[in-house]
């Protein structure tokens, strides 16, 4: 066995799955099976390929809201994904977070963030606890775009991280506009991984049209970061082929330049060197698609038939409750001994 | 054991701050000077010499960034209480308290709750002005996902925290930067209470007087002049902000059938409005006068002394609306 194949062979599959399901999502937005705001990875798929497979169980990952890809790559079911997004009990946020707030401990997958720059934060600390409670060698891979080096927190976050030396992985998901706003009208450095070295990490660009190229360029973070370096930012440079989201008409880009897109798409690309290097066939390659399209059709048939939460449960996961109920304050101090009788 | 102790609020918070380092080592602190400086208010004084820069940890002006990484550390597994030198400049870290912290126990189906504590201080009184002066807890009390509370005695300073650090939950601590000076007896033998309770600090009998942080000792000095003017006043400190004990204080009003709350805080769309609606909903049939309200003036906080002092419920505004509501007093 080539081991180089079975990664390739892997990664080719990964994006196949992500395409797939997305594909699905997009007509299933069509016929109403799911709401709210839907954002779909497609173009993008070699990022959350190439970086998801170099991690490790004791990792933390943590998303944008266009991450279904990223968490069906974790490990997240297919079926409890699309149930999510039906809004169904057996979804993997139990129906309360929707397309954009997939979650799930079991993964150590963090959301399914849907404030920009929100949860850079939370890498910090999630690498923090990693520092000081001793786990040597885990590493917390924030997701994020482009937009997101607009915002305050990408700032605050990175120097924290870069001040602490916690073992996070920044990646950076540029796909060129933020919603419709272009990366030239906001930043006024486009070199992202300039503005990021400025915090004195390790920062650098990749083709994120290329899984391969992911692939090689985490594999190389994560391995500097297990053993002790630090904080690091790596640009993966690409592109969504849809617009940003359901409502979004995308007036914005030049259809031309789209198309040009599409030429570089990660998957036909990738495939297509595949099937000429003698790595797999084209019935291997046809059978990859085949298993994608099951997948999806058993998750979607699974959502359609689940349960929705009863009611009853609105009101659930606002607060956990206590372990043990503390002593009553009312009891506590001598000086209050006359309003014992006044207690109901 | 120990006999109670005559202590400051400050001293209070920090014995409790050094217990929880000492007794679990997932516990750390970190916010703007809380290590060197020993924090603005020399609450975390000592505590980084005892316990090292990792769990007194200093750091940048960076609200947002520091309270999300209190969130993310609190994820991880960590305890973090997280200092922020003013209600004013927590506003910087809305988005994580609000947007996340907040909202992960209920957006991941009950999966990942938040163990975070985060400690700010409130409130006018030391000619700080529009920026640092303010009282903004009520917004914070807006908030389903969070819990809010106000100490405002040193044994609650000291017995409080622990009972916030071990709620699964974030709970947010207002201190009040006036009651830090304050003495007061603390129990050690105490131990950890109740942090969703609100508590009769002074049993009375003619009209109920909600108030909490810095408006509490105001609260209870003018229950004393009302006794001496022959008014009966019952002082319930709300400590809980969020969830309010609305038990207690509606118990009380069904008694004494008039209520005034007294909030640090502005007017309208305030704390004291909700209090004020809540003890109409549940007490209407019983009052002998309309709820009455005392808050700060609509203005921001200035600086100069005489407007600072004009601008914020003082001892007399709630005798005199005590006066008011029971008819003059005997």
């Amino acid at each position: 066995m080539n081991t180089d194949h079975d990664v390739q062979r892997r990664l080719l599959a990964d994006m196949i799955r992500i395409r797939v399901f997305e594909e699905r999502c997009a007509e299933l937005y069509g016929e109403s099976k799911i709401r709210g705001f839907l954002h779909l990875y497609i173009g993008e798929e070699a990022v959350a390929s190439g970086v998801m497979s170099c991690l490790q169980p004791d990792d933390a990952v943590l998303a944008t809201y266009r991450e279904h890809g990223h968490a069906l790559l974790r490990g997240v079911s297919a079926e409890s994904i699309m149930s999510e997004m039906f809004g169904k009990s057996t979804g993997c946020s139990g129906g309360r977070g929707g397309s954009m707030h997939l979650f799930d401990a079991a993964t150590r997958f963090f959301g399914g963030n849907a404030i920009v720059g929100g949860h850079l934060p939370l890498a910090v600390g999630l690498g923090l606890a990693d520092q000081m409670l001793g786990r040597t060698g885990s590493v917390t891979v924030c997701f994020f775009g482009e937009g997101a080096m607009a915002e305050g927190e990408f700032h605050e976050a990175v120097n924290l991280a870069a001040l602490w030396n916690v073992p996070v992985l920044f990646c950076c998901e540029n796909n060129r506009y933020a919603m419709g706003t272009s990366l030239q009208s906001s930043e006024s450095q486009v070199n992202l991984a300039l503005k990021a070295a400025s915090y004195e990490i390790p920062a650098w660009s990749v083709d994120g049209m290329d899984v391969m190229e992911v692939h090689r360029a985490t594999t190389k973070a994560l391995s500097a970061i297990r053993s002790g370096g630090g904080p690091m930012f790596i640009e993966f440079q690409t592109y969504r082929f849809r617009a940003h989201s359901m409502f979004d008409p995308d007036l914005y880009r030049d259809p031309a330049e789209v198309e040009r897109w599409k030429e570089r798409d990660p998957i036909t690309t990738f495939a297509g060197r595949l099937v000429a290097d003698d790595v797999i066939t084209d019935d291997e390659l046809e059978a990859m698609w085949a298993a994608a399209r099951d997948e999806t059709d058993v998750a979607v048939a699974a959502a359609d038939a689940a349960p929705i939460e009863s009611v009853d449960t609105l009101l659930d996961h606002v607060t956990r409750p206590l372990d043990q109920p503390p002593v009553d304050p009312a009891q506590v101090s001598g000086d209050h001994d006359e309003v014992d009788e006044v207690w109901p | 054991m120990s006999e109670p102790m005559v202590i400051t609020y400050r001293d209070a918070m920090r014995e409790a701050l050094r217990d929880a380092l000492a007794t679990d080592e997932r516990v750390f602190i970190m916010g703007e000077d809380v290590a060197d400086y020993g924090g603005t208010y020399a609450v975390t004084k000592g505590l980084y010499e005892e316990f090292g820069r990792d769990r007194v940890r200093n750091t940048p002006l960076s609200e947002s960034g520091f309270v999300g990484a209190g969130i993310g550390a609190a994820l991880g597994g960590l305890r973090p209480i997280v200092e922020i030198m003013t209600v004013n400049f927590s506003l910087l870290a809305l988005d994580q308290l609000v947007n996340t912290a907040a909202t992960l126990l209920h957006m991941s189906g009950g999966q990942f709750n938040v163990p975070l504590v985060v400690r700010t201080t409130t409130g006018a009184g030391r000619q700080l002005a529009a920026q640092h002066s303010h009282s903004l807890e009520g917004w914070f009390a807006h908030v389903p996902g969070l819990k809010v509370i106000a100490p405002a005695t040193p044994s609650d300073a000291r017995w409080m925290l622990p009972t916030a650090l071990a709620d699964p939950n974030p709970v947010v601590i207002f201190e009040h930067s006036g009651l830090y000076n304050d003495r007061g007896p603390v129990d050690p033998n105490t131990g950890p209470v109740g942090i969703e309770h609100a508590v009769i600090r002074r049993a009375g009998e003619d009209l109920t007087i909600v108030a909490w942080a810095g408006m509490l000792p105001k609260a209870l000095e003018a229950a004393d002049q009302l006794a001496t003017a022959g008014i009966s006043a019952e002082v319930i400190d709300l400590r809980s902000l969020r969830p309010i004990d609305l038990p207690t204080i509606s118990s009380s009003v069904l008694r004494t059938h008039r209520a005034i709350v007294v909030d640090e805080g502005w007017r309208t769309g305030g704390l004291n409005a909700e209090l004020a609606a809540a003890i109409t909903e549940t007490c209407f049939w019983t009052l002998d006068a309309p709820v009455r309200r005392l808050a700060s003036s609509e203005v921001p906080i200035p600086y100069s002394k005489h407007l600072e002092t004009a601008a914020i419920p003082q001892v007399a505004d709630i005798v005199a609306a005590a006066h008011d509501l029971t008819g003059g007093g005997t």
